[in-house]
């Protein structure tokens, strides 16, 4: 069966090379007559930290939507832990360990940064209807730790403690960022998605994030995978780079390859007539 | 901004300090109980006991249809449906409708001599809690993949569906009888009745408002638990951001049947009550008008608050059933005008639903979020940041 390549890949024995988190296999999306993305294969190995760079509408974020389940692929396959995700609800997607940020933060306005974090924890709890109406003690004592967990993450993302109860709408850029990360560390997942987290950060804060991806890799063993248009960033935290231009995977490796790669330079800064 | 949040917490808290920690708990008792013994000073027939009554059912109406379209921001134009199937559920489990059936279960005496289906008041709620659970989540369905206006118009759609099937239902036969008695209405319904209490009356109407109460009590302490739980919160999620609410782990489909559900559940509750207490199931009472009218409560009192809902829906009904029809009735004809003040009511509606809105925007009570998201707003709101919009 078709099926056999990549589940074969991801089933291979441990001693073999670290059995990877993600496998994307030519993932494709058209809407309509327009191909967003075509055919990109991806392998995401465990605890490693991948970026996707290329100009905009090369159809990055498209990819991330695809991975998360907010798109379907019109063909390809997405496994996550070997398991086939390429069709799985959003919902089901976070449940199985992927969370993410957006790229325009799209933190929940009326609620504050804390309420924020706590549904991000949705998945992770387990109180339906009644248990909700009742307020069984097994629901009190969920409701206890999670919002005693987000706490937690908030303080870990770096939010002040005198912001926790603040509304999402009345904090700062930077601060909604943060809130953003923890919302999305709530569901305890295993790869965290994120879509250009450094926009609108000037260069320290750049860095600091940069420094606060490794330490979520090297803390939480998480696995990140990002987009960033921001170079010093990419170069500097990513192990592999993936390359997208007009839909299409140009390039793929370390930092150091891609950035020499001639087709990359091509689509950044354009052709060079030779003359 | 924040200056205005820190003055009021700062209040809260001084107030908090100088009050001793059980008081929350005694303040409720002595609300719940003032509402216990307040019928006992007025007349049993009285017409402000009466718009009482009716105002405490729709105070169960405005918090259902709170949940849909305050929390889970589902603006649903067609609640009248659940209102009916309710009171369909009292016409159809609770008279001598289907007179070819004899079917009595813990009624009184008198029912139980009388042919039809004839059930106890609170196996008839449970009966129209679950039809109208199903008719909510059925309504929902097609509406999963709209947002906002398209709801509305889909929702409003199946109201209608439910009014004309109401009406037309008389030709409609099924087990050997009709679907419903159309404009002839259903009556009479049996009143309640509890083993041990008696059988209610129209002449009697303290036991009635006590039911409406107790009713109401419940319905009020499950929204005030969901509206700070999981469930809740997710609805809440899912208003204000439905991509990122998926993206988190909430799943859209049962979230959202689930809040059709409750919401519909409620409606149909009070349904039933209404039906028993007015003593009869008319097609003609399930007007779209009626989903307005609930959806006018809720707007007035704070859309997603569950005091403004209560609060908006005891000031319409009352307005409604009692300050037009009863005190302000003879203000025309001293003005020398012959016309009926009560034709006049959806004017008035009107008109008080434009000045709360022009000012007072956020309801009358607005949802703790929602009331700091536009207090700050207009602070800050000099030049480009306007109030942010959430429907």
């Amino acid at each position: 069966m078709s099926e056999s390549t990549p589940a074969a890949a991801a089933r291979r024995p441990v001693d073999a090379a670290p059995e990877p988190l993600l496998v994307a296999v030519e993932v494709t999306k058209e809407f309509g007559g327009l191909v967003a993305v075509n055919r990109v294969s991806l392998t995401i190995p465990k605890r490693s930290i991948v970026s996707i760079i290329g100009p905009n509408g090369a159809g990055k974020t498209t990819f991330f939507n695809m991975l998360t389940g907010l798109y379907k692929p019109s063909d390809g396959r997405i496994l996550f832990e070997g398991r086939d995700v390429t069709r799985a609800r959003p919902d089901v997607i976070n449940r199985l360990g992927v969370a993410r940020t957006f790229q325009n933060i799209r933190l929940f306005g009326a609620m504050s940064a804390l309420e924020n974090v706590v549904v991000g924890r949705h998945s992770r709890m387990r109180a339906g209807l009644f248990g909700s109406i009742v307020r069984t003690p097994a629901v009190r004592a969920e409701e206890r730790a999670v919002s005693e967990r987000g706490r937690e993450l908030l303080a870990y993302v770096g939010l002040a403690e005198s912001r926790f109860d603040d509304l999402a709408v009345n904090l700062p850029y930077g601060d909604q960022r943060r809130v953003e990360i923890a919302r999305a560390l709530a569901s305890d997942p295993r790869l965290l998605l994120l879509d250009e987290p450094t926009a609108g950060m000037n260069p320290q804060e750049s860095s600091r994030l940069t420094d606060f991806m490794r330490q979520l890799r090297d803390e939480l063993g998480l696995t990140i995978l990002l987009i960033e248009h921001d170079m010093k960033v990419v170069m500097g935290v990513s192990e592999r780079v993936t390359v997208l231009n007009h839909g299409e995977q140009i390039a793929e490796g370390e930092p150091a390859q891609v950035r020499a790669d001639p087709a990359v330079i091509e689509a950044y800064l354009g052709v060079v007539e030779e003359s | 901004m924040s200056e205005a949040m820190a003055n009021i917490s700062a209040r809260r808290a001084a107030l908090g300090d100088r009050l001793p920690p059980w008081w929350p708990r005694a303040a409720t008792s002595a609300v719940i109980l003032a509402g216990l013994v307040a019928p006992l000073f007025f007349l049993e027939t009285s017409g402000f006991l009466n718009a009482t009554i009716i105002a405490l059912a729709y105070v169960v109406m405005a918090l259902g249809l709170n949940i849909v379209v305050g929390f889970a921001g589902l603006l649903d134009l067609g609640y009248v449906a659940f209102y009916a199937i309710g009171a369909y559920a009292v016409g159809w489990f609770g008279s001598s409708f289907f007179y070819g059936a004899h079917v009595h279960a813990v009624v009184s005496p008198q029912a139980h001599r009388l042919p039809g289906v004839h059930l106890n008041f609170v196996l008839i709620i449970i009966a129209a809690i679950v039809l109208t659970s199903l008719a909510g989540a059925l309504i929902g369905l097609p509406t999963l993949r709209l947002r906002g206006d398209y709801i509305a118009i889909v929702t409003l759609a199946f109201g209608e569906i439910i009014r004309v099937f109401a009406v037309n239902g008389d030709t409609i036969h099924i087990f050997g009888g009709t679907l419903t008695a159309g404009r002839q209405g259903i009556t009479p319904v049996d009143p309640v009745y509890f083993p041990g209490v008696g059988t209610f009356d129209q002449l009697h109407l303290r036991p009635w408002y006590w039911t409406i109460f107790a009713i109401m009590l419940v319905v009020l302490f499950v929204n005030l638990r969901l509206r700070d739980s999981r469930v809740g919160r997710a609805w809440v999620a899912l208003r204000e951001d439905e991509v990122a609410a998926v993206s988190m782990g909430i799943p859209l489909v049962r979230t959202k049947l689930l809040a059709y559900a409750s919401g519909a559940a409620f409606g149909g509750t009070s349904g039933v009550f209404l039906g028993a207490y007015l003593n009869q199931v008319n097609a003609d009472q399930f007007e779209f008008s009626f989903s307005i009218f609930v959806l006018a409560m809720i707007i007035v009192g704070g859309l997603g608050s569950i005091w403004g809902a209560v609060l908006g829906a005891l000031l319409l009904s009352y307005i409604n059933y009692y300050l037009i029809p009863d005190v302000f009735n003879g203000i025309p004809g001293a003005l020398g005008l012959s016309f009926n003040l009560t034709d006049l009511s959806f004017g008035i509606f009107g008109f008080l639903l434009v000045f709360v809105m022009v000012l007072r925007p956020q309801g009358l009570f607005p949802e703790r979020r929602r009331a700091l998201e536009l207090t700050e707003a207009v602070t800050t709101a000099e030049g480009s940041a306007g109030p942010r919009e959430t429907t």
